[in-house]
């Protein structure tokens, strides 16, 4: 029994990933359709049949019942955490414990969500009595945007950070989305473009924000050593991490850091074992360009303050020296409501030299990091095809 | 009423109830902890602090500190300001911060400022319902 957390070190490999077998704008699929799609591509590139899962993972409400229902799967381990869009990040982590404590062999983590369409999706969440319906709602908040503009905003007037270093993020990831013949807007944008598009909210402008689209996406993680007999190079967990502090933005510890992500961050580089100038590749959850700037901070990438000056010169664009959401990210790939699995799926196929014009050259070591509901949990991953 | 309100209204539970019959009075009620002595806000019968059940409602100076704020342009549907609206995060003279209105300046970013003083009011919008709001106040030593 492990008792250090740095003994799961690669004890578990994500053997499959796949998006449904289309992304987009889908009025004519259901989100358990979209779950359906990508857990059926997901096993073809793993190699394994549906009866090989006996655990899944899944995020949204009754989730954990309806997946398992429409796939005809009757797991002996299920996971439903949902905290928000890098669930499935969390999803990785507690399916490696499971794994590790012979609770289940092979897990299957799924998702789909007609984010856009909005076909077969959950009611609306907050009841009147809600403590958002009481604290947060009468003041005009809607959606994400509003939420997580609050710590963009404290951060500008703390460090001086400036919309057109947030705008750097959106300019860079379109020029990567350019190379991936899945994303949604592949047109190349200037940072007077972002600009000078219409504020949603203040201090984001519309290309500030991600996209919301329907798409599902999956991933299958097994033990070492069961994944080393399966077809594609195993793509090996060395470190995670999670935390959550809040709910409600109003709620949030710092509007200066992103706490949570401190936290994530710190026990999976101690897990991994790893420097941060080793990492090749990162994909980092953009649901507003703001986030992966705090990310950069809080995983330690550069000092509180820095995230700014560190995005500037399109420094995570193709070509600069911090690859960053190479598959174009939410703000310009897909962004379904929850984006967290598509980083997992983009980091294995970086780490597995799938990923044509727009592959970083030799990468052996990616990171995944999410953020959920409103800077409220975060999830850190940090996988390689090495151990 | 004339004109029924027409965004949400919250609906008390037992442990908010008492923060919302104050505010029908125009009061801002905050709870503080009898045992480490820490303020805090949303209402809860224990300090998010040390988890102490010793808590107790105070009224609140009503004054504080725009911690942070956006403007949102896209308020939604339904909602009576159907134009931007300025979202604060309050921080009270007391500590514990929370999510209002900025009424009394423009919808304007040049016109706000993160730390500026602010003070409340209330806005009654239904019979039973007021909603504690902050505008600007004159700059005082706290």
């Amino acid at each position: 029994m492990a008792t250090d957390c740095r003994q799961l070190r690669g004890s578990v490999a994500i053997v499959g990933v796949a998006e449904s077998d289309e992304l987009g704008r889908l009025p004519h699929k259901s989100s358990l359709q979209l779950h359906m799609e990508a857990t059926h591509n997901a096993l073809a590139d793993a190699g394994l049949k549906k009866g090989d899962i006996d655990a899944v993972f899944t995020s949204g409400r009754n989730m954990a019942n309806d997946v398992p229902e429409y796939l005809g799967i009757r797991p002996r381990f299920v996971g439903g955490t949902q905290v928000g869009g890098c669930s499935f990040i969390l999803h990785v982590e507690h399916a490696m414990a499971a794994i590790n404590a012979g609770l289940c062999e092979v897990a299957l983590i799924t998702h789909g969500e007609s984010g856009y369409s909005r076909i077969a999706m959950p009611a609306p969440r907050w009841g009147d009595d809600s403590t958002n319906n009481q604290f947060e709602l009468p003041y005009g908040i809607s959606g994400p945007a509003a939420g997580y503009g609050f710590l963009a905003t404290r951060h500008m007037h703390e460090y001086g950070t400036t919309s057109g270093q947030l705008a750097e993020v959106a300019v860079a990831t379109r020029k990567w989305a350019a190379l991936n013949p899945k994303a949604f807007l592949r047109d190349p944008i200037s940072i007077d473009d972002v600009l000078g598009s219409r504020l949603i909210a203040w201090p984001f402008h519309l290309l500030d924000c991600c996209l919301v689209t329907d798409a599902g996406g999956a991933a299958i993680v097994t033990s070492a050593e069961r994944a080393r007999d399966l077809p594609k190079p195993p793509v090996y967990v060395l470190g995670t991490g999670e935390c959550v502090t809040h709910q409600m933005v109003s709620q949030m510890p710092s509007f200066t850091r992103w706490d949570a992500a401190t936290v994530s961050g710190e026990r999976a580089f101690r897990m991994a074992a790893v420097r941060h100038a080793d990492i090749d590749v990162a994909q980092f959850y953009d649901a507003f360009t703001v986030v992966p700037i705090l990310a950069l901070e809080a995983l330690g990438f550069c000092k509180p303050g820095e995230g700014g000056p560190f995005v500037a010169g399109q420094r995570t664009a193709p070509g600069g020296g911090f690859p960053m959401n190479t598959n174009g990210g939410g703000l310009s790939y897909t962004h379904t409501g929850m984006y967290g699995i598509f980083t997992i799926i983009e980091a294995v196929r970086q780490l597995r030299g799938e990923c044509g014009p727009r592959q970083v050259a030799d990468a052996k070591l990616a990171i995944c990091h999410g953020t959920g509901g409103t800077w409220s949990a975060a999830a850190t991953m940090i996988v390689s095809t090495e151990r | 009423m004339a004109n029924p309100y027409t965004g949400p209204v919250p609906k008390p539970t037992p442990e908010t109830r008492p923060f919302w019959e104050a505010a029908k009075r125009h009061v801002l009620l905050i709870q503080r902890c009898g045992d480490c002595g820490t303020h805090y806000f949303y209402p809860r019968p224990l300090c998010p602090h040390c988890l102490s059940r010793n808590v107790s409602w105070v009224e609140a100076s009503g004054r504080g500190r725009l911690h942070t704020f956006v403007i949102n342009h896209r308020p939604p549907r339904n909602f009576p300001i159907q134009g931007p609206v300025i979202i604060g995060l309050v921080a009270l003279a007391e500590g514990p911060r929370l999510m209002t209105n900025i009424v009394g300046v423009e919808p304007d970013p040049a016109k706000l400022c993160c730390d500026m003083p602010v003070e409340v009011v209330f806005e009654d919008i239904t019979d039973e319902i007021s909603l504690p709001k902050f505008k600007p106040a004159p700059s005082t030593p706290t």
